[in-house]
Parts: C-alpha cells; sequence; structure tokens
C-alpha cells in the first residue's frame, strides 16, 4: 500500500496525515505529557521542539505505540491507530528512527535494511527452509531494493559491515534508510542531528529534503540544533512540562518571548526585552 | 583450484558423506569401542539439542533454562510410542501411538479454533458491549470469564473431538498395516513416526509454555522457565499414576533399543540443514534483529511476540527430537536425566562453543561430551577429578575467550552466504546473483 502511495502520490495533498487530539501521558503519578495537540498535512515537515525532558520522545514513542497511550487519540490518514501495536502502526505506514540510535548492531548493513522488508516479504518459513524457488526470488527482490536504499545512502560499499562497526555519522544514515525501507508515508525523525559536526548538519539538511522529495514523504521531526529546525522545518511546535507552548512558523517561533524564556529563563529574557 | 570451484553444496554434501559412511565403516569394522561409539553417539543427539538452544538464547536472545524439560518430553513421548509397538497396545488410553497423536492433533486443531474465533478480540468487543451496563471492571470480568469458558468449550469438543477421532483412526488402521510389513522394517517407521512425534509434542508444548513466559526478558524468562522446568520433573516423577508404562520414580525400562548411527547422523544433518536455512532467511533475519533490539525491530513491522515464540517453540522441538534419540539409545529413561540442572549442560556446550553460532555449539557439544567421556581414562582414585578439570577447563576458556571458541563465526556452509555487490551495470549483477541463487536452492 505504502509503495503506491510512493509512486502514484495523492492528488489531494491537503489531506491530513496525522491528526493527534488531548494526548497524555502518566507514568505513574507524573504527567509526562498533557493535552498534546497536532495536524500535520500531507508532504508537510514539522518540526516539535523543547527543552530536555519536555517529553517530546515520549510523544514519538506514543505515536508509534511503544508506550500505551493514558489519554486521547491518534488518527494516521483517517484511521485510529491509539491502540494498535507497534508493528501494525509501521505496516500502516509510519517509520521512525531513534534519539538514541537503535540499529540492530550484529546485523551487516545489509541486513539491517533487508528486515524492513520481512512484513512484505514473498516467501515463508518453508519456502527458506527447503530453499525453493519463491525463496530465491523472493530473497533477490529484498536484496535488491535493500542495495537500491543503500546506494541513495552512499553506503553500497558498506554492505557486509557489521552495523555496530560503522562510524556515528553511517549508523545515523542507515538508521534512516531502514526507517525508508518500510515504505512509510510519515516519516519521524528523533533527534536526527544529535552528536553531529556542523558539516554533517548541512549534510542532513540537504538528506532530509531529498527523501522528502524522492519518496513523496511527510516528516515530523524533534531537534535540538536550532539551525536544522530554523533551517527545514515548515512549521514548529514548542512544547516544555508536556504541555504546548507555542506554534507557528520558525519566525514566529524565534521571536515568541514564551520560547525564549522557556530555553534561557526569566533572565535571559529579561535581557532581550 | 578445482576444488575451490565446486558450489558449497556439493562440498557440503560431500563432507557429510565422508563423516556419516566413514564413522559407519570404523564402527562396523570394530575399530571403535562400543562405548566410545556410543559416546560419540550421544555427543551428536546432544549437538541437536544444543543446536536448539542455540536458536532460543543465541539467535532470539530467550535466556531460557527449562530446555531439559522438553528434552524429556520429547523423549518420554517417543519412548511411549515404540514401547507400545513392541510391548503391544498396554491399554491405557494416554499413551502409546494412539495417545501422542491424539494429543497433538487435538491440541493443534484446538489452537487453530481459538485464533480463529479471535477470542482476545470478541473478549473486548463483550466487554465494550456489556460495558453499557455494568462498571467497566464488572464488564472485563464477565467478558474474561465468558471467553476463557468459550476456550475450554472449544478444546474440549474440537480438541478432544478431533483427538478421539485420530486414536480411533490409529487403533483401526496401524496396527493391521504395520503388522503386514516385516518387524524390522515396521520398526524403523514407527521409530521414525516417534520421533516426529516427540519433536512435534515438545515443540507444542514450548508454544503454550512460551504464550505466556516470553513476555517476560533476561533473568525473569530465565527463572520462569525454570519453573516450567521443575514442575516437568515431577510429573515424570509421579507420571505412573497417568500413564503407568512411564514407571514414574522407578524409572521407564526395556524401550526398544533403536538409535544407530545412521539415524542420529541423519536427524543431526537433517537438523543442521534446516536450521542453516531456516536462520538465513527472511524470517531468521527477523530473530536476529528481534534479539538485537525488540523495540526496533517492532518499529520495522516485525512483530517481536510472534517471532521469540517462534524460535521458542522451534527451539523445544529440537531439543524434543534429540530425547527421542537418546531414549533409544540407552533403551532406560528416569526423571533424574532431566531435572532443571540438565538445562546447564546444552547452556555449556552453546556459551562454550560460542553463542550464536551452529559451528560453535556443533563443536561445544562434542567437546563437552568426549572431555568428561575422555576423562575416565584417569586412574580410578582420580575419577573424581573429572569434575574438578572440567570446570577449570571452561574458566579457562570463559576468561581467555568470553565469547566462546568461535565466537559468532561460522564454518564451510553454515557461513552466511555472500551477496554479490551491487554493479553499475544492473544488468550483470542481477545475472551473478540469480545463478547463485540457483546453486543454492539446489541444495
Amino acid at each position: 500500500m505504502a509503495q503506491s502511495d510512493i509512486h502514484n502520490p495523492d492528488p489531494g495533498s491537503n489531506s491530513t496525515v496525522l491528526k493527534i487530539g488531548g494526548l497524555t501521558k502518566f507514568f505513574g503519578g507524573l504527567r509526562a505529557v498533557h493535552d498534546f495537540n497536532v495536524e500535520i498535512k500531507k508532504g508537510e515537515l514539522v518540526g516539535l521542539i523543547g527543552p530536555n525532558g519536555a517529553g517530546k520522545t515520549t510523544i514519538f514513542n506514543m505515536v508509534t505505540s511503544i508506550y500505551p497511550v493514558s489519554e486521547g487519540d491518534i488518527v494516521f490518514k483517517g484511521q485510529d491507530i491509539t491502540d494498535l501495536p507497534a508493528h501494525e502502526v509501521t505496516h500502516l505506514g509510519i517509520g521512525r528512527t531513534f534519539q538514541k540510535i537503535r540499529i540492530f548492531p550484529n546485523l551487516t548493513v545489509l541486513d539491517n535494511v533487508r528486515v524492513a522488508y520481512h512484513p512484505h516479504s514473498r516467501y515463508n518459513m518453508f519456502d527458506g527452509i527447503l530453499r525453493s524457488r519463491r525463496f530465491s526470488r523472493g530473497e533477490q527482490e529484498m536484496t535488491e531494493k535493500a542495495q537500491e536504499f543503500l546506494a541513495v545512502f552512499g553506503m553500497e560499499d558498506l554492505q557486509e559491515a557489521l552495523a555496530s562497526n560503522l562510524p556515528y555519522g553511517a549508523q545515523r544514515r542507515l538508521e534512516i534508510a531502514r526507517a525508508l525501507a518500510t515504505e512509510p508515508d510519515l516519516l519521524l525523525l528523533d533527534e536526527p542531528a544529535a552528536g553531529m559536526n556542523p558539516h554533517e548538519i548541512i549534510e542532513l539538511m540537504e538528506l532530509i529534503h531529498f527523501i522528502r522529495d524522492r519518496f513523496n514523504l511527510t516528516i515530523f521531526l524533534i531537534e535540538h540544533q536550532m539551525r536544522v529546525v530554523m533551517g527545514i522545518c515548515e512549521w514548529i511546535t514548542v512544547i516544555d512540562f508536556g504541555e504546548i507552548l507555542a506554534r507557528g512558523t520558525p519566525k514566529e517561533i524565534q521571536n515568541n518571548p514564551k520560547v525564549i524564556e522557556a530555553y534561557l529563563g526569566t533572565q535571559a529574557t529579561r535581557m532581550v526585552a | 583450484m578445482k576444488i575451490r570451484s565446486l558450489p558449497t553444496w556439493l562440498t557440503s554434501t560431500l563432507f557429510f558423506l565422508v563423516v556419516g559412511v566413514g564413522f559407519q565403516i570404523i564402527s562396523s569394522q570394530g575399530w571403535l569401542s562400543g562405548y566410545w561409539q556410543q559416546v560419540i553417539m550421544l555427543g551428536t543427539l546432544m549437538a541437536v539439542s544444543a543446536l536448539g538452544l542455540n536458536l532460543k538464547y543465541g539467535y532470539a536472545g530467550l535466556f531460557a533454562l527449562g530446555h531439559a524439560a522438553f528434552y524429556g518430553i520429547g523423549a518420554y513421548s517417543s519412548a511411549l510410542i515404540t514401547k507400545d509397538w513392541v510391548v503391544g497396545w498396554s491399554g491405557n488410553p494416554a499413551g502409546g501411538l494412539a495417545g501422542v497423536l491424539a494429543i497433538e492433533v487435538g491440541f493443534i486443531l484446538a489452537v487453530v479454533a481459538i485464533s480463529y474465533f479471535k477470542i482476545g478480540h470478541l473478549r473486548n468487543l463483550m466487554r465494550d458491549k456489556l460495558s453499557r451496563w455494568l462498571t467497566p471492571f464488572e464488564a472485563s470480568v464477565l467478558a474474561t470469564v465468558a471467553m476463557l469458558l468459550a476456550g475450554g468449550l472449544i478444546i474440549v469438543v474440537i480438541g478432544g473431538g478431533s483427538g478421539w477421532l485420530v486414536r480411533q483412526g490409529v487403533l483401526a488402521l496401524v496396527p493391521p498395516v504395520l503388522g503386514a510389513l516385516p518387524l524390522a522394517i515396521s520398526q524403523q517407521v514407527i521409530f521414525l513416526i516417534a520421533l516426529l512425534a516427540g519433536a512435534v509434542l515438545a515443540g507444542l508444548v514450548g508454544f503454550l509454555v512460551g504464550l505466556p513466559l516470553l513476555r517476560l526478558t533476561y533473568d525473569y524468562l530465565c527463572i520462569a522457565t525454570l519453573g516450567f522446568g521443575i514442575i516437568t520433573y515431577v510429573f515424570f516423577n509421579n507420571a505412573d499414576k497417568l500413564i503407568p508404562t512411564m514407571k514414574g520414580a522407578r524409572g521407564m525400562v526395556n524401550i526398544p533399543n533403536l538409535t544407530t548411527w545412521p539415524w542420529v547422523f541423519i536427524c543431526a544433518a537433517v537438523a543442521l540443514a534446516v536450521m542453516r536455512n531456516f536462520i538465513h532467511s527472511s524470517t531468521g533475519r527477523a530473530i536476529l534483529s528481534v534479539r538485537d533490539d525488540p523495540v526496533a525491530a517492532e518499529t520495522m513491522g516485525i512483530d517481536a511476540f510472534k517471532f521469540k515464540t517462534l524460535a521458542y517453540a522451534l527451539g523445544c522441538a529440537y531439543a524434543g527430537l534429540a530425547g527421542g534419540l537418546y531414549a533409544h539409545l540407552y533403551s532406560f529413561l528416569h526423571p533424574s536425566n532431566f531435572t532443571w540442572l540438565k538445562s546447564v549442560d546444552p547452556f555449556v556446550m552453546v556459551v562454550f562453543g560460542g553463542v550464536g553460532s551452529m559451528t560453535g555449539t556443533i563443536l561445544g557439544a562434542y567437546s563437552f561430551e568426549l572431555l568428561l567421556e575422555g576423562l575416565r581414562v584417569l586412574p580410578a582414585e582420580f575419577i573424581d577429578w573429572r569434575y574438578v578439570i572440567y570446570p577449570l577447563v571452561l574458566l579457562i576458556v570463559m576468561l581467555f575467550r568470553p565469547q566462546g571458541i568461535m565466537g559468532t563465526k561460522e564454518w564451510g556452509f553454515l557461513k552466511l552466504p555472500k551477496i554479490a555487490k551491487r554493479e553499475h551495470g544492473q544488468e550483470e549483477a542481477s545475472a551473478g546473483m540469480s545463478k547463485a541463487e540457483a546453486q543454492a536452492s539446489e541444495n
């Protein structure tokens, strides 16, 4: 399904992809996220920012069903996905990366990507055991698709390497490649620029623009590096202590006193004022 | 140079033929005493069991300690079948070929029926409907109880009914058919059925045990599976009250001595080939990904729980197959061979050889058995030192090579197949690939 969407983009490109309403999360007595709302339209690049511990990653974890939702609902392409298990959310077309890299360290680079094709695998376990024709064809198809992805990310020469042996930047790119291989419509990027140097950050920003156009994606992104967020996002939502602080275009956010206060503290606010 | 150009499937088949036939010749010529033949066979069947544990622990990352229980289930159930055939129908409905097959078919059909009716989903629907009139708690309890009753009814009607039918069918058909064959052949046929039935039963029990337990991880899973191992041990000890042929704590005797080198070797070779093809397929990769990072695997669209259960059940089936071979090697079974302490043996083999390596697991199994038995050459007054020397060897290996002898490396045909790099001229690359894959598929 996701595949066909990539090749035949929906003509009504203003349709809502993700709609979150009243999302709340309690960890015991701690309220990590409170009444979070957002609506993301097809093709948009939306940023989510906030100080450390504001609940950004918790929101991503609820959207991808890694954490159960305490209250509120999440609607993806018109379907309520609040209570679906995580792998079914992925099948519907939400891909994600993690703040702390979570590649499969003991698998090769190629296998890291090929895992993503398993749900679409054209052969079953018994074809694999008996090495049937269907196995060879399915395996070849998966391998070719995975190699194509690796080529897009400039990692085709690394396919035999163990993922844990890659340098940091390559691991980040592998994680994005792997998320794209699940053929998502919506990609959630959790701090993709973390730990990158300025040169790598510029490359990353180009990459994000490139994949959005090439795979016809909607992107929702958490980031701490202001130059990334301000440089590529069309809309930004700011949260602090689990609650929405402000939303708007990068320009509006930059000049919002509440946001400056949350990031720099009150004294700084006074200085700016 | 010529040998190098031979395809992997051919060299590996040749290798297996040489080993299998070679050992048969050596033992039939009397170059090896009966005792050492038994030790080698024991090592081979333990390798099968350890391969099963390697699937659970090495590939799926499940730290489970109940392996001996499944080994025992395979041993006892296959022994019940062959003993029943050789000694004659024991008159007990739970034992023997008819009994074991009836349990299996009934079990499978009941599980299929329950999953077809999607009881969990029905429960939620019923709970939502009921919550109009009742408090959420009452609705939830009522719906759960109703669905448990429905599940019980399905097990009794579909499982029990189909089991009864199978039992009648087996009793009516199998004795005359096998009776028409010469005893030597019918014994082998029934042995094959017994081995498969033992493996399948162990796998099914593993599946059933895995459903609740595999939600746990690490030490919690270890303790829970340990609990299951103790339950099974107590069951074996008292099994004579349910199935008199099992003899409980007195030990099951006079099991026909059917395990020969060809049986052990062919079972082990097939088990190894199946494991290799399984793990180097998309399903295998899914299992490995769940081991490396279950959360990331879920976001790749992999149902982590399903693959953990699959690996666990298949690993248990391997233990069951090894158990069946073991039962017919020594023709005597005692519950003390299946205590939870015996679950540690395959663990030692896997860790010693290399967690996540088939080659290492096999090496580990042989070195474990050969070391323990080989040290019997010590003079009689030092024979107890075996249990000092062998742990010392373990200590030294773990200190200097904590990843095990092989680490995660593989030899020969067990290696991950090489994949051609994508060429810029794509035509050539894909042609080369299909040739390599065609060779693999002929294997």
